[in-house]
C-alpha cells in the first residue's frame, strides 16, 4: 500500500491506505478522529469540513492522494478547554447551536475564513458559510458567534 | 386502568412521578457532593437536560455544577416514554421538581434529627444544612443514611416560582462545550471495543421485495465478516466502515427486486389525498345560539407537501449480543418503546433488551433512529457477540425514513352581509402524523415489515384531540366564530410513510386559517392585526400578537416589493402563544428578509434557551415553506440528497427577533414548536401584502406564484 504524507494539526503523519479513499474516512476511520463529521459523504452539507492551509474543504470529497505534503487542520488542531480557539470561546459565549452536529465544520469554516479575513462583516461570514449546512436553525447565532471572535482576536 | 378518582382536594404527584413512583430511580447522591439525576427524557438538540438540571439544582439548593445528568436507558431510569418538543419539560421538569422537593424533605427530616432542631427552622445552601447556633450537616454527609429507595408521596410541595434561584434564568447549555470542542457525544462518534460496522441493503424502488441475492465478491473484500439475509431484509457487517460500504455496494449488484408498490401523483396531492380510502372523524362543532343571516360563502383549498425530518446527521445505531440478550445504543426518542419494538421484532421478553440512549443530530420528530436500531440488532446476531455499528447512508435518510404528512385543507367560510364570519368549516385529508414505536400490537420499524415473516405496514394514526390530535392539531379555531364544524379525513391506506414531524398537522392548519383570514381581512379593508384581535378574548392570545405588531412597528409604510404579514396561534390550542410578523422581498424567489416573534410559553425555565428553540424553529418553518417538498415519481422517492431536497442556506435566513413574554406564574410549556405554524402562514400573508396574491399551496417556490397567479382568485 502506498504511504501519503501530510501534517495533521501539527503533526507530520504518514498513513498507509488506498489513495482514493475520502479524508474523511482515513480521519474517522484509521486514525480515531472522529471530530469531523459524516453527513452526507457527497460534498453537500460541509459536516465534515478541515481546513488545508487557510481553505475549508470538505474531507468527504478530498481524496487521499490529494493532501499529499498538505497541512491539515481538524476540529481536534482547532483548541481545547485549556486552549480554546476564540470561535470556540464566542460559540459558547453565544450559545450558538442547538444539536450541535453541524458545528465542527462550521468552525473550521469560520476559522478558515477569519485566517483569510480577520475582518469579516456579517455578509461575508454568511457567504463564507454557505456551505454548511444546519437543520436546526441556529444560523443567526452562529454568525453573531463568528463575529464576536474576530473582535476578540483583533483585541488580543 | 380502574382507578377511584381521587378527589379535587387531595394532591396528586405528577403523572410521569406517578407511573415511576422510586425516588432512588431520579436521583442519587454522593459522599463526594455529586447528585447524578436521571430523567427518563433525553437530549435532542433542544436543551432540555439543561433545562432539568436547573430544576433539581433549584429544588435541592445546590450548585448547578454538582449535578450530573445520566442519559437515559431502559436499565435503570424512569419510563417517561417519548421525548418530543413540547410536553418535555412540562411533564419530566414537574416529575423532577416534586421527586427533588421530596428528596429534600427528607434529608431535612434526618438532619433536624440528628441536629436536634426543629425541621422549620433549617435552611439548606449549596448543600450544606444548617440551623440555629450553627449546627451543620449536608446532603453529603449524610448520603449514606438515606435511602431513596422509596416511593414518592403527593404531600410535599415544592417551592414557589419566586423563591427559585435559577428557573427564570438563561444558564449555558451544559452540553454544548463537549460539542465545540468536538468530544465524543454523538453516537456516531463512539466506538465500542471489537466494533464491528453493518451497512443494510434497501431497495429504491418503494417498497420492492428481494427476490434474489448473490453475494459474488462481496466475501473477498478485506476484513469482510458476513451477509444477513432475512426474507427482504439484507445488510453485510465488516471489520472496518469503508469495507462494509465497499460490501454493501457489491452486494446491491446481486440484488434481484421484484416490482414495487406504486406512489401517489406528485403534482396533484390533493386529488389522491381526497380520493384515497380514509375514516372520517367530526373534530369539534359549535352551534349558534343566534345563527346570522348568510350573504355568501367563500371557499378555499390549501396544501402542504411531504416534508423530510432530513436531520443533518445520518441515522445511526450500535448493538451487541450475549446470548439471548440484547443491548442497544441509540438516538431514538424512546427509549422504553424502542424495546417495546424490539421485543415484538426478536419475540423477547423486553427484560432481555436493554436500550440506552446517545445523542443523535436533531431530529425534529421521529426519524429513521429506531429503524436502524433494529437494523443493528439484526445484524449483530452474526457477530458471535461482536457489537455492530450502522449507519444509514444519506439518500436512505432521505427516503427511507418516517415523512411529516402532507396534507390538503378546505375551509369554507359563511359570512354576513356585513363580511363578518358566521360559519366556518375546515376539513382536512391527510396521513395520519404518527406511527411511533412502542404504542401498538404490532412494531413500527421499518425491517420489522422486511423481514421472512413480516408485519404488517403499520399506517399512521392521530393522537385524540385531548392529546393535542394529530392531522387536526390546531385545526379548531382559536377565534370566536359563532359557528363551526372541523372534520378529519385520515388516511387507511400510506403508499409514502408518515410519521411525527415537528407539530403534527399543526403547521398545515394555522398556514391554512391564517392564510384565509387575512384575504377575509383584505375583502372587508380590515388590518389583519385589528381583524384578529377582534375576534379573540384571550389576553395573553391579544399580548403576542401586539407584542410582535409593536416590536415590528405595524405596521410599516408600503414599499415596491415588499411585503408584512402577521399569524397567530396557540400551539395545540394550550400550549405556547406565538405571534409572528414577517417582512419579506422578491417577486419570483422570495426572501424572508426578517422574522419578529412574540413568545408566551408560560415560565420559561431557561428563557435564552427558549428563545434559541424559537429561533430555530422561525428558521427551520422558513425553510419548509420557501423550499421544502418530498419529491417521488410513481415508482420512488427522487429527493434523496440536499441538491433535490434543498433547505434554507446561511445567506438565505432571515434576521429573528424574538420577544419572550415570561410568566413564571404559569407551567412551563415547550417552546420547540410553538413558531412553525405562525411564520409559515406570516410568510404566506406577507407574499399576499407584496403580490396581492394568495399562495396555497406550499412550498411558495416561484413555480407555485406563477399557477397561483394564473388561478386567482
Ligand atoms: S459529509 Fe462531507 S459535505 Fe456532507
Ligand atoms: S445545530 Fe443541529 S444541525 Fe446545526
Amino acid at each position: 500500500m502506498p504511504s501519503v504524507r501530510f501534517r495533521l494539526n501539527g503533526v507530520e503523519m504518514d498513513v498507509d491506505a488506498d489513495p482514493d479513499r475520502s479524508l474523511l474516512d482515513i480521519l474517522r476511520g484509521q486514525l480515531g478522529m472522529t471530530g469531523s463529521h459524516f453527513g452526507c459523504g457527497a460534498g453537500e452539507c460541509g459536516a465534515c469540513n478541515v481546513m488545508i492551509g487557510d481553505r475549508a474543504v470538505a474531507a468527504c470529497d478530498t481524496p487521499l492522494w490529494s493532501v499529499a505534503d498538505k497541512d491539515i487542520t481538524t476540529i481536534e488542531g482547532l483548541g481545547t478547554p485549556e486552549r480554546p480557539h476564540p470561535l470556540q470561546r464566542a460559540f459558547i459565549t453565544e450559545q450558538a447551536l442547538q444539536c450541535g452536529y453541524c458545528v465542527s465544520g462550521i468552525l473550521m469554516s469560520a476559522a478558515a475564513l477569519l485566517k483569510r479575513n480577520p475582518k469579516p462583516g456579517s455578509r461575508e461570514v454568511k457567504e463564507a458559510l454557505d456551505g454548511n449546512l444546519c437543520r436546526c436553525g441556529s444560523h443567526n447565532r452562529m454568525v453573531r458567534a463568528v463575529l464576536r471572535a474576530a473582535d476578540e482576536m483583533a483585541a488580543e | 386502568m380502574n382507578q377511584p378518582a381521587p378527589s379535587p382536594s387531595s394532591p396528586k404527584l405528577p403523572v410521569n412521578l406517578a407511573a415511576n413512583p422510586k425516588l432512588s430511580s431520579w436521583l442519587k447522591f454522593s459522599p463526594q457532593g455529586q447528585v447524578t439525576v436521571s430523567p427518563g427524557k433525553v437530549e435532542i438538540g433542544q436543551g432540555i437536560v439543561t433545562a432539568l438540571a436547573q430544576i433539581a439544582a433549584d429544588e435541592l439548593d445546590i450548585d448547578i455544577s454538582r449535578v450530573q445528568m445520566i442519559r437515559a436507558s431502559t436499565a435503570a431510569s424512569p419510563n417517561e416514554g417519548v421525548t418530543s418538543g413540547s410536553l418535555s419539560v412540562q411533564q419530566s421538569g414537574r416529575a423532577m421538581r416534586h421527586a427533588c422537593a421530596e428528596v429534600r424533605q427528607i434529608f431535612l427530616q434526618l438532619a433536624s434529627e440528628r441536629l436536634g432542631v426543629d425541621i422549620a427552622s433549617l435552611g439548606v445552601e449549596d448543600g450544606t444544612i444548617s440551623g440555629p447556633g450553627n449546627v451543620t450537616t449536608s446532603y453529603w454527609e449524610l448520603a449514606e443514611e438515606v435511602s431513596l429507595d422509596r416511593d414518592a408521596t403527593p404531600d410535599v410541595k415544592p417551592k414557589p416560582a419566586t423563591r427559585r434561584a435559577l428557573a427564570g434564568n438563561s444558564v449555558q447549555r451544559i452540553d454544548i462545550p463537549d460539542k465545540v470542542f468536538a468530544r465524543a457525544r454523538f453516537i456516531h462518534d463512539w466506538a465500542l471495543p471489537e466494533m464491528l460496522h453493518g451497512r443494510v441493503l434497501r431497495p429504491q424502488n418503494a417498497r420492492a421485495k428481494l427476490t434474489g441475492l448473490k453475494d459474488g465478491n462481496v466475501r473477498t473484500i478485506a476484513g469482510f465478516v458476513a451477509v444477513v439475509r432475512d426474507g427482504s431484509f439484507a445488510g453485510v457487517v465488516c471489520e472496518t466502515e469503508h469495507g462494509a460500504e465497499a460490501a454493501l455496494q457489491a452486494l446491491r449488484k446481486g440484488a434481484v427486486w421484484a416490482d414495487g408498490e406504486p406512489l401517489p401523483d406528485e403534482s396533484d396531492l390533493a386529488a389522491f389525498l381526497k380520493a384515497a380510502p380514509s375514516e372520517t372523524t367530526i373534530i369539534d362543532k359549535r352551534t349558534a345560539s343566534s345563527p346570522g343571516a348568510k350573504k355568501r360563502t367563500l371557499r378555499r383549498q390549501y396544501t402542504r407537501p411531504y416534508i423530510a425530518h432530513a436531520s443533518i446527521a445520518p441515522s445511526c445505531a450500535m448493538a451487541q449480543w450475549n446470548g439471548d440478550r440484547v443491548h442497544v445504543w441509540t438516538h431514538s426518542q424512546g427509549v422504553y418503546l424502542l424495546r417495546t419494538d424490539l421485543a415484538l421484532v426478536l419475540k423477547l421478553p423486553a427484560e432481555n433488551i436493554i436500550v440506552e440512549h446517545m445523542e443523535g443530530a436533531g431530529c425534529y420528530g421521529h426519524n429513521a433512529a429506531d429503524d436502524v436500531a433494529l437494523d443493528a440488532v439484526l445484524l449483530a446476531k452474526t457477530t458471535g457477540g461482536r457489537p455492530v455499528r450502522v449507519q444509514w447512508s444519506r439518500e436512505a435518510e432521505m427516503s427511507d425514513a418516517p415523512f411529516g404528512a402532507a396534507m390538503a385543507i378546505e375551509i369554507e367560510a359563511d359570512l354576513d352581509a356585513a363580511g363578518e364570519i358566521i360559519d366556518w368549516r375546515h376539513s382536512i385529508w391527510s396521513n395520519g402524523h404518527v406511527a411511533r414505536p412502542g404504542r401498538a400490537a404490532q412494531p413500527a420499524l421499518l425491517a420489522g415489515f422486511e423481514v421472512e415473516n413480516p408485519f404488517p405496514r403499520m399506517i399512521s394514526t392521530n393522537p385524540p384531540q385531548a392529546n393535542g390530535g394529530g392531522s387536526d392539531r390546531n385545526a379548531v379555531p382559536l377565534y370566536d366564530f359563532p359557528s363551526w364544524q372541523i372534520e378529519s379525513h385520515r388516511l387507511t391506506t400510506m403508499p409514502i410513510r408518515t410519521s411525527a414531524l415537528r407539530t403534527l398537522g399543526a403547521q398545515g392548519n394555522v398556514f391554512a386559517i391564517e392564510s384565509f383570514l387575512d384575504e377575509i381581512a383584505a375583502e372587508r379593508g380590515e388590518d389583519p392585526v385589528a381583524f384578529r384581535l377582534r375576534h379573540l378574548t384571550d389576553e395573553r392570545a391579544k399580548d403576542v400578537i401586539r407584542a410582535a405588531a409593536k416590536r415590528a412597528r405595524w405596521k410599516p409604510e408600503k414599499q415596491p416589493g415588499i411585503g408584512y404579514g402577521i399569524a397567530f396561534a396557540r400551539y395545540k390550542n394550550t400550549g405556547a402563544y406565538c405571534a409572528a410578523v414577517a417582512e419579506i422581498e422578491g417577486a419570483g424567489d422570495i426572501r424572508v428578509r426578517k422574522l419578529t416573534l412574540a413568545v408566551d410559553v408560560g415560565e420559561a425555565i431557561n428563557p435564552d434557551g427558549v428563545i434559541n428553540q424559537i429561533e430555530g424553529g422561525a428558521i427551520q418553518a422558513t425553510s419548509w415553506v420557501l423550499k421544502e417538498r418530498v419529491r417521488f415519481d410513481r415508482q420512488r422517492i427522487t429527493s434523496t440528497n440536499w441538491t433535490e431536497y434543498p433547505i434554507l442556506r446561511f445567506s438565505e435566513v432571515p434576521e429573528v427577533e424574538v420577544e419572550l413574554i415570561q410568566r413564571s406564574e404559569m407551567d412551563p410549556v415547550g417552546a420547540g414548536e410553538a413558531a412553525h405554524g405562525p411564520v409559515s402562514a406570516a410568510i404566506a400573508n406577507a407574499v399576499f401584502d407584496a403580490l396581492g396574491v394568495c399562495v396555497r399551496h406550499l412550498p411558495i417556490t416561484r413555480e407555485n406564484i406563477i399557477a397561483a397567479m394564473e388561478q386567482a382568485p
